[in-house]
């Protein structure tokens, strides 16, 4: 049992911390906002450099074979900086389905594009009705000839807008609530019968609400087996959803510390609003929420090497119920605390908040996760 | 990063497994199980076992008896003991008084107190609160006079557990009225069989009597039982206090008690179906056992801190265990009352009998709810520890 980071992750989180801290303040961030697209290609460019774009791929692939860790450091410190890049979408998520599901070709393909910071992806796995259950699908793809016909509609795809290629859950057979026939699609953006509504979200990042209509796309389009692809699905999920946990865990530190720093410094009846003891125990909550969801971060990035998907599922969909239900408190007590400037755009604070509260959102919010874990027989079987 | 026991670390897990399975005596397990007080046979007759054993007082330094152990192999034996249940070892004399002795206490008393707190042959009790003095410790009145070579101790200490038992006290007292309140106070041990002595039951809300009032009348003590220096005994407590904070988060006894509480679920019925088919009540146990692990896992991180940094200063992010493991040890008892229902009413004046043969395992269930409130009052209460927090973590 070790709690410590190796040297070469030290260095990791140093680089990744240091270049934040030089190229991510909140006035950089605005200005990245403002660009094409919602996010700064220039900032994806260093990224890429810095070898963090290509940190989960293996050696053989172009990458630095590094593992769940190392994903747990960068995604923190994003979080700690509020980055309105792609990174989940295209590294975590599309690079997930790669390595775990891709072949040898699909690898060559996609892969160095992703290193070098040339290409983006995103996700498109929400629809109308599906709410969070992955297996919820009513896209199809068709056989056609070799390849397949992808009919359907996506919502919310982060990176939708501005990705070169989408990653496309469709099923091929079996009807919408079935947990078998379902295949994951690589589809190039621009393919014919793709339409795409880009908007900006709640949190400053950008999605779209994608229509598929008669994509045409070849056989090897397909990741993984095209008629059971549900595994695959979820196992790249409960990345992403790791991911998320760490994402939030680096928000919300920051978050407590824009807190802390601010009642220590904002004066009324002549002195520090940290002096009064209602706020000083409400901050020392927020710690104690702050290190429970910690703790379990770093339990479900454990649990993304279990070989049981059973058990794996279970731990990261424990850590979203606790990274969820901290999260909402160390938001919107980050608020409180914080009074009317905490209301207004100007502040930083109320944006960690509105990161934080997407992230309860995505891929399961804390009611679903926790219901999956109750009906699982609990966490202590 | 890994989060895994070694090898070395599971085989002494189930060393220690196999040790309770063998030698805690099942009435004993049984008693804790369901909630019930034990007699002070039962918890000697078990410490006795475990001392022979090698394992009354394992953190002690090995010249003392210790074990010599990591502090991975502690928690686990924390762990599993909790779980299992077993009785803990008495605090007040394995964690509490002992540490000090062996640091701040000279050969002779070494030699005299030690060997007696391992074997049991003294139940310690602790002489800390008084009616005035709760959260606000140094405030503390009990007077001890010096006069030739003894000391005349005069005052009231309060909510001191398991006194009735008790053969010594360790006791911080008065001896300076002058200074500034933490600098005048001492640390005395003493016998509780001395003249002047008077111990008196106070019942809790659960009707168990666990804890007393202990009144000094003119009280004589030998000058030679004071533990380290005249007036540094506020030092001497805060080290006390400092120790063994990890124990505190009692995640081993709270696991035992969810997997109790899914077993009872499955065996009560409310609405024709078992209890634990209630989604409503599902979600809350799973919300705990979640919590739960949490803590487990902040622990496991505090030890293994206190592993790297050794123990010396108590790591001010331990309040988060004393906080989530009271809050947790309240809520597994309030699921235990949601379970047993219209059940919990009845009320057994002698405690351990239960109602009625059919329902007997229910007897405990309010009184340990009612007991339960306790946790985040003791040991530096909830708002304590965040004032602990906002300062030695946040700086406020």
């Amino acid at each position: 049992m070790d709690f410590d980071l190796s040297e070469e992750q030290r260095l990791l989180k140093e680089s990744v911390d240091g270049l934040l801290a030089d190229a991510y303040d909140f006035d950089a961030r605005k200005k990245y906002m403002k660009e094409k697209g919602g996010w700064s290609k220039a900032l994806w460019g260093k990224l890429a450099e810095q070898g963090l774009l290509g940190l989960p791929f293996a050696e053989t692939d172009g990458g630095f074979g590094a593992g769940a860790v190392e994903t747990m450091i960068v995604m923190e410190a994003l979080g700690k900086a509020l980055v309105v890049e792609p990174y989940l979408a295209t590294v975590v998520v599309a690079g997930g389905f790669l390595r775990h599901g891709g072949s040898a070709e699909q690898k060559a393909k996609y892969i160095p594009g992703i290193i070098d910071g040339s290409k983006t992806f995103g996700f498109a796995q929400l629809e109308k009705n599906s709410r969070y259950d992955l297996f919820d699908v009513v896209t199809t793809a068709k056989k056609k000839g070799d390849g397949w016909v992808i009919d359907g509609e996506k919502f919310v795809v982060l990176n939708g807008e501005n990705a070169d290629t989408l990653v496309v859950t469709a099923r091929t057979k079996g009807g919408q609530r079935d947990k078998a026939g379902i295949g994951v699609f690589l589809v190039p953006a621009d393919a014919k019968g793709v339409t795409r509504k880009g908007y900006p979200t709640q949190d400053g990042l950008h999605a779209a609400d994608i229509t598929f209509t008669n994509v045409e796309v070849g056989a090897d389009a397909a990741i993984g087996d095209p008629e059971n692809g549900l595994p695959l699905i979820e196992r790249v999920a409960d990345e992403a959803r790791i991911a998320l946990c760490a994402e939030a865990v680096g928000a919300m530190d920051e978050s407590l510390k824009e807190t802390v720093e601010y009642i220590k410094t904002r004066k009324q009846f002549g002195v520090a609003i940290g002096s009064f003891q209602s706020l000083q125990h409400r901050a020392a909550d927020m710690f104690v929420a702050l290190e429970q969801a910690r703790s379990m971060s770093m339990f479900a990035t454990m649990a993304s090497d279990f070989t049981d998907a059973k058990e794996r599922s279970s731990a990261v969909a424990a850590a979203k119920v606790q990274v969820g239900k901290s999260l909402k408190f160390v938001g919107q007590q980050s608020i409180q605390l914080h009074g009317g400037i905490g209301m207004t755009m100007e502040a930083k604070i109320g944006h960690y908040f509105k990161r934080l509260t997407m992230i309860e959102n995505t891929l399961g919010d804390t009611d679903y996760h926790l219901r999956r874990v109750s009906e699982g027989g609990g966490l202590l079987a | 990063m890994d989060l895994a026991f070694t090898k070395e670390e599971i085989a002494f897990r189930e060393e220690v497994r196999e040790f309770f399975k063998n030698n805690v005596p099942p009435e004993t397990r049984r008693k804790l199980q369901e909630g019930r007080h034990l007699s002070k046979d039962e918890m000697v007759t078990w410490w006795r076992i475990l001392n022979k054993k090698g394992w009354g007082v394992t953190h002690w330094p090995k010249e003392y008896g210790g074990t010599g152990w990591t502090t991975v192999q502690h928690y686990i034996f924390n762990e599993e003991l909790q779980s299992y249940p077993a009785p803990q070892p008495l605090a007040f004399g394995v964690s509490m008084v002992g540490p000090v002795i062996y640091t701040f206490g000279n050969e002779k008393q070494k030699k005299e107190y030690l060997p007696r707190i391992a074997s049991v042959d003294d139940w310690w009790c602790q002489g800390f609160s008084e009616p005035g003095s709760g959260s606000d410790l140094a405030s503390l009145k009990t007077k001890a006079e010096r006069r030739g070579d003894k000391w005349i101790i005069n005052g009231q200490k309060t909510w001191t557990t398991l006194a009735q038992h008790a053969d010594m006290i360790f006791c911080l007292c008065r001896t300076d009225n002058n200074a500034k309140k933490q600098m005048g106070i001492s640390f005395i041990v003493f016998s509780m069989k001395s003249k002047g002595v008077t111990v008196r039951p106070i019942q809790t809300i659960d009707g168990g009597h666990e804890v007393n009032e202990v009144f000094f009348d003119d009280v004589e003590v030998p000058y030679e039982n004071l533990i380290g220096e005249e007036n540094k005994g506020w030092d001497y407590a805060k080290f006390l206090l400092g120790n063994e904070r990890t124990g505190i988060a009692r995640v081993g006894v709270s696991k035992e008690r969810l997997r109790r509480i899914r077993a009872l679920a499955s065996k009560v019925e409310s609405g024709g179906r078992p209890v634990i088919e209630d989604p409503a009540f599902r979600e809350k146990l799973t919300a705990c056992e979640i919590e739960l692990k949490a803590l487990e896992l902040t622990q496991l991180r505090v030890v293994a801190d206190e592993g790297k940094h050794g123990k010396g200063k108590p790591n001010p992010a331990s309040s988060v265990l004393k906080i989530k493991g009271s809050e947790i040890q309240q809520t597994t008892t309030e699921l235990l009352m949601e379970i047993i229902g219209p059940f919990a009413a009845p009320y057994d004046e002698h405690g351990d009998a239960g109602s009625n043969e059919s329902m007997d395992w229910t007897a405990q269930i309010a009184p340990s709810y009612f007991n339960n409130r306790k946790v985040s009052i003791y040991g530096g209460s909830n708002e304590i520890q965040r004032n602990i927090i906002s300062k030695a973590v946040l700086g406020l």
